[in-house]
């Protein structure tokens, strides 16, 4: 199941947080070879996740670390903003409406369904709270990710070659893409919705009211 | 009548002062026809500071009793970046349910909706609707204009950023005694290759100087550093600034 779950709260969720962060240093430190900083716990964890941002955490069925990405508001400290100015011509991206979308991870074990399910999951945060775009630094391995789960989003600027090379990419709201993600990750618009309002207690949208 | 929301945010940007801000957030609550609106900064270290339209006598009796650190609202918003329904918060504990009744007294009204802002350097501010209605009617007014409130609360917060700058300027960062030196002989007229030989360095240290000097003025090049450097009495043209007492206008002697 999807689960949103902001920095202040992790630690209702002792053994998601656990392997989540274990499998972000299996990811990065591991596998792509990001010189992150990993702690004697085995977490992986930058300065961004003291900041109270808000996860969207897949858990499996045992209760652990399927997939997750991480949200913070364009308008606060972003990644993109402290680091990655030269990717955009030096220009600062920070609206209300762009919340940045850092450190997507997947379980080693994890499919393609749980990385389309994050995307629904994202999709659900934009609908319910006005978010027109996310932007987010990724590289050219999850590049090919992103369009295999068919959420290929808008490059704005490029650097580095081979596999180094980064990019900054902008994600629209698009209502059509949100069926085709729920889709292909095999959800209906209600299981996806359910999740949702089991965490913020809301629903995503309240019914328009009609006549 | 709906909102002019461009016209609106335009106003916002062209505030002076608060008192500005206080006039806007009057004139948006009797748009809406809510009971009130609230526009409250919070910084990390606890000063606060906002406008709107509680009773001052609630405004004060909330900073006399310190409420800042029973707010669910406050405290709930300040980890969370989303829009916040007040009845989603969590007012179990007892003094908790004791604020809330004592705000219902002074007139804040049953439901709340409030916009948490972050802005640069972990700066925080919220802006609040609060009203007395039941809950279908509050979950109408929300859906409608919670895109409209998250656009209104950044540029009010946008504003309150400018003026919190504007009453508390960054401090100018002192400049070294070389940089001193070389600012002043330059000030006077004194060519760069002049001024090298009197300082017995060369051109390409100066250059140096010049650089750092300008980047702790803000300065856009040397001419710009210098006359920064001479209106906030960093150096004095006329004699030498470390053998000058201060004494400039309006400005006491770095101590």
């Amino acid at each position: 199941m999807l689960r949103y779950v902001y920095g202040s709260d992790l630690s209702d969720h002792p053994r998601l947080t656990d392997t989540m962060f274990r499998d972000r240093a299996t990811q990065f430190r591991d596998r792509l070879g990001w010189e992150v900083t990993v702690d004697p716990n085995g977490w992986e964890q930058d300065e961004y996740d003291g900041l109270d941002p808000l996860y969207v955490i897949w858990e499996t069925p045992s209760g652990r670390h399927g997939g997750s990405m991480r949200f913070l508001p364009t308008t606060g400290q972003t990644m993109i903003n402290d680091h990655f100015l030269g990717l955009t011509d030096g220009a600062a991206i920070q609206s209300p409406f762009i919340w940045e979308c850092t450190r997507f991870c997947l379980a080693p074990e994890a499919g393609g369904r749980i990385a389309g399910a994050l995307m629904a999951g994202g999709g659900e945060l934009m609908r319910a709270f006005d978010v027109t775009h996310f932007v987010g630094v990724f590289d050219q391995r999850m590049k090919r990710i992103y369009r295999m789960i068919g959420s290929a989003p808008d490059i704005l600027g490029e650097a580095g070659s081979g596999r180094d090379r980064i990019a900054v990419g902008l994600w629209e709201y698009d209502a059509a893409d949100r069926l085709r993600v729920l889709d292909r990750a095999g959800l209906t618009p209600e299981q996806s919705e359910r999740w949702f309002e089991q965490s913020f207690g809301r629903k995503v949208r309240e019914m328009a009211l009609t006549g | 009548m709906a909102l002019d929301l461009e016209g609106y945010l335009i106003d916002v940007e062209r505030a002076r002062g608060l008192e500005d801000i206080q006039t806007l957030i009057l004139h948006l609550r009797d748009q809406y026809g809510v009971d009130h609106i609230v526009y409250h900064w919070v910084s990390s270290d606890g000063e606060q500071y906002g406008c709107g339209t509680y009773s001052p006598e609630w405004a004060q009796r909330y900073v006399d009793k310190d409420y800042l650190r029973v707010d669910p609202v406050v405290i709930g918003c300040f980890q969370r970046f989303h829009p916040v329904d007040w009845r989603k918060l969590d007012w179990s504990s007892k003094a908790a349910r004791a604020f809330q009744a004592e705000a219902r007294d002074y007139g804040v009204g049953r439901q709340g909706f409030s916009i948490p802002v972050r802005g640069p350097n972990g700066q925080f501010a919220l802006l609040t609707v609060s009203h007395d209605c039941d809950d279908e009617a509050w979950d109408a007014f929300t859906l409608a204009h919670q895109r409209e409130l998250i656009l209104i609360a950044h540029y009010f917060n946008l504003k309150a950023l400018e003026l919190e700058h504007a009453r508390a300027p960054e401090p100018i960062k002192s400049l070294s005694p070389r940089e001193v030196d070389t600012l002043t002989f330059l000030a006077m007229g004194y060519s760069r290759g002049q001024v090298a030989d009197m300082l017995s360095i060369s051109e390409h240290t100066l250059r140096a100087y010049i650089e750092s000097a300008r980047f702790k003025l803000n300065a856009a090049n040397t001419t710009h550093a210098i006359t920064r450097a001479i209106t906030e009495g960093l150096i004095v043209v006329g004699g030498t600034s470390r053998a000058a007492d201060g004494g400039w206008p309006g400005r006491r002697t770095p101590s």
